[in-house]
């Protein structure tokens, strides 16, 4: 019932400000970075994508949860988000697949929520002061020892909590194809768009090394999205720079398309607020046809930074004009920055899985 | 890709006259259109038939023609104007249809006019059934199992082939008209029948029922690129059954997950490619709700009722974003007006829910049929913003007009907890309120739905507010509960109401900003709506844009319906036009989302929100105005004037207390009295006793209607004691909080005038003289300018007692007279210190703009300085008269009788230099089918008898054969007009119903001294004619009018056709 006596919860921001709502999730307190999301459906996978890792995440759609939770639509095993933060949270969801409500859920992954606050202010001060780090507290708190924490977070080299630590393999039925997916946080539905298409699957860690990959003679290699900056991955990044001569037909989205530009000589730049939500309009620059994507990130690769002998910018993103993907010339390679296989959002950009099968096809019949 | 090169002069059609299922919705996008076609430099050439509306503003378009909507005109005005192409999917289904009609016989090619918009392969596609069918199994896209059929036999076989429940759609007809659900063989039969003669090409679609599916619909927009885009989602409360049109609708969608969200979102976006619409488009889609199989229902390729609700749900201009992808933009070229930084080729983000909730004409219709099904019934929308759909629906029943103020519907408290139970089972405009008082009742939420098939979420939702008030009744108000009834939306005065107890600290309400964006680009769109946050964006946005500017607010009119049309948006919208010329700042409060006045850049600033005292007064806290203006909005605005006097507001214009002594009943007696005008004698009345006192004291006939009335709202003329105690008894069922008004019925020559005064002088732009004599709704009358038959002396009178109650009333600004001419002398009926539905059309054909006048004549100006002389306005070379057009074949079981109470939905004009010529063009364009020959059915009550003789004569003259009811053809005979007898119901062959569908009767002139009850024969057969699409006379004034026009033995081809912006 919404009108027991609830039990408060405050989230603090790094500059000071306090909203005042009421508590759900897990019980406790949390600091993290506070990012928000446009996208109006869609909770569940954004709350089990690892791309937020380290980020306490709010939703500017103010309904949430009506649908319920269920256990086949979460994009990775169980949730990362540090945080959540919602305008109204549905306590009777109802939806035919509905297994329980968006509070139970949040308590069984241990995350910390806050809502009944008013979210589009929250995002407006996002929005002019930039990416803020802060904190969901259930119950009393010091505001001066709090604030110091706060603003001592950062969200650091996270990418190793959400990738694997061993590889996994997913057969495909009637496979064609090889294919290495490296986890630096993958959303489980490039896995399915892969499999669906006759891939069998190699799941490795962030941490294989290049002649691990080689050593799976694989067809194609995709690189995950994942979260945190892309340039504390220099690992990673060497990895993808090790690998470049060998040819392998290449298909990176989000931080995977972070690190493959990064392995090339360009440079990455954290956004103001990033790009969260299932609206974001990218233009393919080949085909001059705008898509609307659903994206999730903080940092962008500097379009101009792309060395011209390598690679090229393919898509920019319709509203600021960033980088939204690159082509590249030194390898059969490609990269995007939003999401194609989408899980929340648009799927209007799917046809770039059926491009990189078609890649892995060229490459097989110049063999 | 640019502009293109080709296109220079662009014919734009509009919708005409607003009927249920097509209002002010294509006033809004038409002229959006024009507005952004002028923009790009190109000359608009406009065609529509409705003088109410904006688009047919002298400065919207180069050429106007109001004109009636046929291909006959539509052609003419293309070979006058020769424009090199016309646009089609800008003008509702009339405009779309006419679009193809022209390009189907091959007449566009010939005179090289390009289609823009939809080609017509697309619209065949789209709007044939078959072809439809077969393009969506083409892309893979499911539809219900259904059959095209010519005949009532292969609907008939169909049905047993699927099963029933069955449901029939007409092709080509407007809101779903002479669709509906058959369970069984005879129902098809009557079903299958009607749709068959309504559609043009005698055509329906036979379905199976899929009632219970969820009801999903999005509006894409697509351009020649491909690019495409979805603007909005939205949610249907009411499951598949129940028209869009009807139902609550929420925006975005609720109940779905991701995964059928962009299951649905993906086929929107196939269908729109295959069909190739250059523009918007509307999906309508099946969900079934417990399992991801979908089927598509309808694809609109055109903009639509619910692209505009779309716009003013997300703040994407759909309408203006079209016509500028049909000529040649793009989407990734267009900027987005919101953001001015960003492109139109993104989807809105919202961060707020929107509830649209229907206005139906039922309070007025207090016999018809109030179930809701495929066939269209509502009159306009309201649309409420809010965080919640529980704050929303609390916002929508209060924009909605009803009386109400939460969920409770009086009439539910008194059920027994089975008569609700069984309530539940009726799908018709009560539902919401009826699963309110069942969960009231402690019904639970999975019986409810397992009755109403609505979505639990939807039920769960409602029940918080049942506990909410609940929570409320019980203990102290404390702070917590106040805070969150006030999360809620509920009023202060709700709030006082359930808790029996005073609030000790109000608080007003706070705005928030509507941006396309969900705050995630700093927008400067001065579009609010109201919430109970902190955060006051309204009042920071005034902090940064400061003005010295005089700010003014403008109240609008609420929800279109019968008797407070779309002609107050008009008057609205001129008035926030001419504020700004003058040096103000013009905001406006409205909340009908179909409408010009609420897009967000008519005025400096849009608020959202429902129009009562407690809104109102958060609004004029925030703003702090240098005044208001009331006099434009309808009686809806009108209503809040003492309340804002009360609370110190300037009221621009006429005063609080000189509106209560023209609409009070004993205050206006006395003005009268000292002004010597005469009136109708008469008295008030509370109690039915007293009725009938004061009828037998005055002699019957005489009118009944409560004070405070709304386009003659349950307005009736009595004849003898039972009518005034069936009156009485209908209208003291609703709270009466003020008296009805009983008065001495005269049936004489009905005059109407709208005057400007400044105070001192005082201007008529013209005396307007109605075709019926009084008794008929001067809404429902044709009306003719300027007056035909009075005489000067007459005139004189008029314009004396329009002087002197302009006078005395101290009118400041607007107002508006009736007045009935008896036995040659001139009685006062009404005085309305406000704009009226005459306004538009007169402002048009006199070349006065009245609203423009009179704004300015509100912030100070004198009509002397504006060179205007004290008196009537010169009369111009044209004559125009207004045909009103009705909904009757979407309203079953409402008597097509014209009486006191209004029924039309909208109005027609016709120009031309001679009063026939006029009004036969304004029949035609209200949809009379003009025939010269065949038979007229007549059957008139007693006291038209004496009259019909002659209005027979007329007919036979004309060579039609004349059939009666047995004492009209007795009369008849008797008087040398040779009648045959057409039986009473059942009494004989032929009765009236058989000969009605014989198909040998053209003309039924019918008259009655009662009607009202379905059950009596004389509406049975009235309705049969509304049924048969034959013309319905009810007024022997009308019929002699019809056959002015048809003795003149022209037709329209023959009648010159007129551009507006050259009188």
């Amino acid at each position: 019932m919404i009108f027991e006596n609830k039990k408060k919860a405050t989230l603090i921001l790094a500059d000071g400000t306090e909203f005042e709502g009421r508590a759900f999730g897990a019980d406790g307190s949390v600091i993290g970075e506070i990012v928000f999301t446009t996208a109006m459906v869609g909770y569940q996978e954004t709350l089990t994508d690892p791309s937020y890792c380290g980020q306490i995440v709010t939703q500017t759609f103010p309904l949430i949860g009506n649908y319920g939770v269920n256990d086949i639509d979460p994009e990775s095993n169980g949730s990362v988000v540090s945080g959540y933060i919602v305008r109204e949270q549905c306590e009777e969801p109802s939806n035919f697949r509905c297994e329980g409500d968006l509070d139970s859920y949040l308590k069984k992954y241990n995350i910390i929520g806050i809502y009944d606050i008013d979210t589009r202010h929250l995002t407006k001060l996002i929005r002019e002061s930039g990416v803020m780090n802060g904190a969901i507290v259930h119950g009393d708190f010091n505001k001066e020892e709090l604030l110091e924490k706060i603003r001592a977070y950062s969200v650091g080299k996270v990418v190793p909590k959400v990738s694997v630590k061993e590889k996994e393999y997913y057969p495909a039925e009637n496979a064609e194809y090889n294919v290495v997916l490296m986890d630096y946080g993958y959303k489980f539905n490039i896995r399915r768009e892969l499999v669906k298409r006759g891939c069998n699957v190699t799941v490795m860690p962030w941490n294989a090394t290049a002649d691990e990959i080689k050593a799976l003679n694989p067809d194609g290699i995709m690189l995950s999205n994942g979260p945190g900056d892309p340039a504390d991955n220099t690992e990673a990044i060497n990895t993808l720079r090790e690998l470049i001569p060998a040819q392998i037909p290449t298909f990176g989205i989000c931080l995977g398309h972070q690190l493959l530009a990064l392995a090339n000589g360009a440079r990455t730049e954290k956004l103001k607020y990033g790009h969260r939500g299932g609206n974001q309009p990218v233009k393919d620059l080949a085909l001059d046809r705008t898509f609307i994507t659903s994206q999730n990130h903080g940092y962008a690769v500097i379009g101009d930074s792309v060395p011209a002998e390598r690679g090229e910018v393919s898509h920019v993103n319709g509203n600021d004009g960033t980088c939204e993907g690159v082509r590249y010339h030194n390898a059969p390679a490609f990269t995007v920055q939003f999401h194609p296989e989408a899980c929340g959002g648009p799927k209007d950009t799917a046809y770039l899985f059926d491009e990189f099968i078609e890649l892995m096809e060229g490459k097989k019949s110049c063999r | 890709m640019p502009l293109r090169s080709d296109i220079k002069k662009v014919l734009v059609i509009g919708s005409g006259p607003i009927v249920i299922g097509q209002a002010a919705e294509f006033d809004y996008a038409g002229t959006q259109a024009c507005r952004a076609l002028k923009q790009e430099g190109l000359e608009v050439v406009l065609i529509n038939s409705n003088p109410a509306t904006i688009m047919t503003d002298k400065h919207m378009a180069d050429k106007i023609y109001i004109e009636p909507l046929t291909l006959d005109v539509v052609k003419r005005v293309i070979e006058i104007e020769k424009p090199d192409s016309v646009l089609s999917n800008l003008g509702g289904q009339t405009g779309l249809t006419l679009s193809m009609e022209l390009a189907e016989c091959g007449f566009l090619e010939e005179h090289g006019v390009k289609l823009l918009g939809s080609d017509p392969e697309t619209i065949h596609k789209a709007e044939d059934r078959q072809a439809f069918k077969d393009t969506m199994e083409k892309i893979g896209q499911p539809c219900i199992p259904s059959k095209v059929v010519e005949t009532v036999e292969d609907a008939m076989e169909f049905a047993e082939v699927i099963s029933y429940p069955v449901i029939v759609r007409p092709a080509f007809t407007l809101g779903g008209t002479g669709g509906g659900i058959a369970q069984t063989p005879e129902e098809l039969h009557e079903i299958a029948t009607n749709g068959l003669r309504l559609s043009p090409i005698t055509q329906i679609l036979v379905e199976k029922c899929i009632s219970g599916w969820k009801e999903i619909e999005f509006e894409v927009m697509r351009d020649s690129k491909g690019n495409v885009i979805t603007v909005c989602s939205m949610e249907n409360f009411d499951p598949v059954g129940v028209h869009t049109g009807d139902s609550i609708v929420v925006a975005p969608c609720v109940t779905l997950a991701d995964k059928e969200y962009q299951m649905l979102r993906t086929a929107a976006i196939n269908i729109i490619q295959e069909l190739k619409v250059e523009g918007g488009c509307n999906c309508q889609f099946a969900l079934k709700p417990d399992s991801f199989e979908y089927a598509v229902i309808e694809v609109n390729p055109r903009v639509s009722r619910s692209s505009a609700l779309a716009s003013k749900a997300t703040g994407y201009p759909i309408a203006k974003v079209a016509a500028r992808i049909a000529v040649g933009y793009t989407l990734d070229e267009i900027v987005n007006q919101v953001t001015g930084k960003t492109y139109a080729c993104f989807e809105p983000a919202l961060d707020y829910l929107v509830v649209k909730f229907p206005k139906w004409p039922f309070d007025k219709f207090v016999y018809a049929k109030k179930t809701l099904g495929t066939q269209m019934k509502a009159t306009g929308e309201i649309m409420a913003i809010a965080p919640s759909f529980e704050a929303g629906m609390m916002k929508a029943v209060r924009s909605i007009e009803l009386g109400m103020d939460t969920m409770t519907k009086e009439d539910f408290t008194k059920l027994s907890d089975e008569e609700v139970l069984k309530k539940l089972e009726d799908i018709d405009v009560d539902r919401s309120f009826c699963i309110f008082e069942a969960l009231k009742r402690g019904i639970s939420v999975d019986t409810i739905h397992d009755i109403t098939k609505v979505d639990k979420w939807f039920i769960s939702k409602l029940n918080n507010l049942v506990q909410l008030e609940k929570w409320l009744a019980e203990g102290e108000l404390t702070q917590e509960k106040y805070d969150m009834a006030k999360k809620y939306c509920y009023l202060d005065s709700t709030i006082e109401r359930i808790s029996g107890q005073k609030i000790k600290e109000r608080r007003l309400a706070v705005y928030k900003m509507v941006d396309t964006c969900a705050a995630e680009f700093s927008a400067s769109t001065p579009y609010f709506y109201n919430t109970f946050d902190r955060e006051n964006e309204a009042a920071e946005f005034i902090e940064q844009h400061p003005t010295d500017k005089k700010k003014v607010i403008v109240f609008g009119s609420g929800p279109i319906r019968i008797g407070q049309g779309i002609e107050f948006d008009y008057c609205s919208v001129h008035c926030v036009w001419t504020l700004k010329e003058e040096g103000c700042e013009a905001i406006i409060c409205n909340n009908n989302p179909e409408t010009v006045s609420t897009d967000f850049d008519t005025g400096d600033r849009l608020y959202f929100d429902p129009l009562t005292k407690e809104d109102v007064e958060a609004l004029i806290a925030t703003e702090k105005p240098y005044g208001v203006v009331v006099q434009f909005g309808g009686q809806t605005a009108i209503k809040l004037i003492k309340h804002l006097t009360a609370l110190g507001v300037r009221i621009l214009g006429t005063s609080a207390a000189d509106v209560d002594a023209a609409e009070d009943r004993e205050l206006f007696d006395e003005l009268l009295e000292k002004c010597n005008i005469p009136r109708p004698q008469g008295t008030t009345v509370f109690t039915t006793e007293e009725a009938l006192t004061a009828a037998n004291k005055l002699g019957y006939p005489v009118l009944l209607r409560p004070s405070y009335v709304l386009g003659g709202q349950n307005m009736i003329i009595a004849h003898c004691d039972s009518d005034v105690t069936e009156y009485m008894t209908i209208i003291t069922s609703h709270k009466l909080e003020n008296p009805v008004l009983i008065d001495k019925y005269m049936m004489g020559t009905e005059v109407e005038v709208d005057a400007i005064c400044d105070g001192e002088d005082f201007l008529i732009p013209g005396i307007m003289e109605h075709i019926e004599r009084a008794g008929i709704h001067s809404g429902d009358s044709i009306s003719i300018y300027p007056a035909q038959t009075l005489s000067d002396h007459i005139k004189r009178v008029i314009i004396d007692y329009t002087e002197k109650l302009a006078k005395a009333l101290h009118v400041v600004g607007l107002v508006n007279i009736q007045y009935v001419v008896y036995d040659h002398e001139v009685f006062v009926i009404e005085v309305n210190p406000r704009s009226s539905r005459t306004v538009p059309y007169i402002s048009k054909v006199t070349g006065v703009n009245m609203v423009d006048i009179a704004t300015k004549i509100i912030l100070g100006a004198k009509l002397r300085d504006m060179g205007f002389k004290s008196g009537l306005y010169p009369v111009g070379d044209y004559i125009a008269v207004k045909v009103p057009v009705f909904s009757f074949e979407k309203l079953n079981d409402v008597d097509n009788q014209l009486g006191p109470e209004m029924k039309s939905t909208g109005e027609c004009l016709g120009i031309a230099k001679t009063f026939s010529e006029a009004l036969l063009k304004g029949l035609i364009a209200a949809g009379y089918k003009l025939h010269h020959e065949g038979g007229v059915l007549i059957s008139v009550k007693d006291g038209d008898k004496h009259e019909i003789i002659e209005v027979a004569s007329r007919f036979e003259a004309l060579g039609f054969k004349i059939y009666a009811t047995s004492g009209t053809a007795s009369v008849l005979n008797r008087n040398m007009i040779a009648a045959s007898h057409a039986y009473r119901i059942g009494k004989g062959d032929p009765d009236v119903i058989q000969l009605l569908e014989s198909g040998k009767i053209q003309y039924v002139i019918s008259t009655s001294e009662t009607g009202r009850q379905p059950s009596r024969d004389s509406v049975k057969m009235r309705r049969k004619a509304v049924e048969r699409s034959i013309a319905c006379l009810t007024a022997i004034d009308t019929a002699n009018a019809l056959l002015d026009c048809l003795e003149m033995h022209k037709t329209i081809n023959d009648v010159e056709l007129i551009d507006i912006t050259k009188i």
